[in-house]
């Protein structure tokens, strides 16, 4: 029996949303924290971290995330560990998330010209207070507008766990149409519902876009700094 | 006492010979201008020192600690040795009075309150505490270079390495620069100075030292220098510099 599209039904999609925010933050979280550790390793000075770091980041970008989805779903499985659906998009997601937070963190580490690790050298900085005082909060501005989209590319991405049965919102409007059979209805609803979540997100990316480009990294400091890249680079 | 000793130093970039068995000894107080055409090693002479640079084979003593390749050395060294910029290398992010209090701060263990006190000290000593709290991008050249020596001063160095301070400022800029440089001297810090500016060398360098193709030349008082050089690379040098 097909039953109607009510105030129930719309109820039951927004309380699925919750667990599209949730997984989107746990693999924002999770992602952040392995993936900046990805990023340090990557630009250490120390060979082998940065081979591990790259071929992380490599495995992750270039293999679809439904294979990882399925891979940790059904990996955990055939090692006889009982996996939640839950647990396997949660660590699914982080491991993607990291991989490609470490790479956006890499670059906006990379992009800080070398003159400033000379400066804080210079001045008898170590190299974890090098990072922590001088390099990463510049590095954090670059950062910024990337993680924010990427953060929207994310909360899309969730709508892949459904697959594996984890009823988030893309999974509950399945569950809801497949009673209902009213699929326009639905997926329109649910495509809104992804919007209104994605939507502010992008309008505080681009927010955070022009206020870090205009703030204190002023062009008058910027140009030096970045011709002497090339300086410092074809310097001998 | 010397406060850097070189002895036999090489450094390679690749195949390129950068530093060629350089031997140097800078005594305490001595003020040192090396110049020579650009590819011919000063800079990195001087950046060997506080090990921005490192050495291939020789030794290099500073302030008693020789450079191995040990960490713990080289901070230990770079504490006592401030450096200044060709292009300042200034924290954008943080205001002058941040960049001048981050180390004391963090590498000294001196209170902010009591770091926050030297460093206006040393700003207005270069002339500019009214900038103390704008940021680097809101200042002109010569003002951040003032910044960035206030900044090297604030560790209290025992020595000061200037890589081409004034080669990035705009003609009217170099002067207030300079004006600062010859003040430290006359304070009587250690100053090796990689420079063009050679009324500078003549007025404060007790010791002029001309480099090329990774090899000390010439090494002379500036009268001599200028009156009296020896090798044929200088006469040329000069020539071309002083027109």
């Amino acid at each position: 029996m097909i039953r109607e599209f009510t105030f129930g039904e719309f109820w039951y999609l927004l309380l699925a949303t919750r667990w599209t925010i949730v997984l989107a933050v746990v693999a924002f979280a999770g992602g952040g924290a392995v993936g900046l550790v990805i990023a340090l390793m990557r630009v250490s000075s120390a060979r082998p971290l940065q081979l591990v770091s790259m071929g992380y980041i490599k495995v992750f970008q270039g293999t679809p995330l439904l294979m990882q989805l399925y891979l940790t779903y059904f990996g955990a499985n055939m090692f006889g560990l009982q996996v939640e659906p839950w647990s396997a998009a949660a660590l699914a997601y982080t491991l993607y998330a990291s991989a490609f937070l470490g790479e956006i963190w890499r670059g906006s580490i990379q992009a800080i010209p070398r003159g400033q690790w000379e400066g804080a050298r210079a001045v008898a900085l170590r190299y974890p207070q090098q990072l922590r005082f001088v390099i990463l909060p510049q590095a954090l501005r670059i950062a910024t507008p990337p993680t924010a989209g990427f953060l929207v590319q994310l909360l899309k991405g969730t709508s892949l766990a459904s697959i594996i049965g984890f009823v988030e919102l893309t999974r509950a409007a399945q569950v809801v149409n497949n009673a209902t059979f009213r699929p326009f209805t639905v997926y329109a609803l649910v495509a809104a519902i992804y919007f209104s979540l994605c939507w502010p997100l992008s309008r505080l990316a681009d927010r955070l876009e022009r206020k870090l480009g205009r703030d204190r990294l002023a062009p008058a400091t910027r140009k030096p700094q970045l011709a002497q890249v090339a300086i410092v680079q074809g310097q001998v | 006492m010397s406060i850097v000793e070189m002895l036999g130093l090489n450094k390679w970039f690749g195949s390129f010979h950068a530093l060629a068995d350089i031997d140097l000894t800078v005594a305490k107080g001595e003020r040192i201008v090396i110049c020579g055409p650009s590819g011919s090693g000063k800079s990195t002479l001087i950046r060997c020192i506080n090990r921005l640079e490192v050495h291939e084979t020789g030794r290099l003593i500073v302030e008693g600690v020789e450079l191995t390749g040990d960490d713990r050395r080289d901070d230990e060294v770079r504490r006592e040795v401030g450096m200044v910029f060709q292009h300042f290398n200034l924290f954008p992010h943080m205001t002058c009075l941040e960049n001048c209090t981050l180390a004391p701060i963090r590498v000294r263990d001196v209170p902010r309150k009591e770091a926050e006190a030297a460093a206006m000290r040393y700003l207005e000593r270069v002339k500019i505490p009214e900038q103390a709290h704008k940021f680097p991008s809101q200042l002109s050249g010569g003002q951040q270079q003032r910044v960035a020596i206030a900044r090297a001063l604030c560790m209290n160095p025992r020595l000061m390495l200037f890589d081409e301070p004034t080669s990035a400022l705009d003609p009217e800029m170099i002067k207030e620069v300079l004006d600062v440089m010859v003040s430290l001297a006359e304070e009587g810090m250690t100053m090796l100075v990689v420079t063009h500016e050679m009324s500078f060398a003549r007025q404060v360098a007790n010791r002029i030292i001309f480099m090329d193709a990774g090899r000390i030349v010439e090494e002379a008082a500036p009268k001599e220098f200028f009156e009296h050089p020896r090798h044929e690379r200088t006469k040329l040098f000069l020539s071309q510099i002083l027109r």
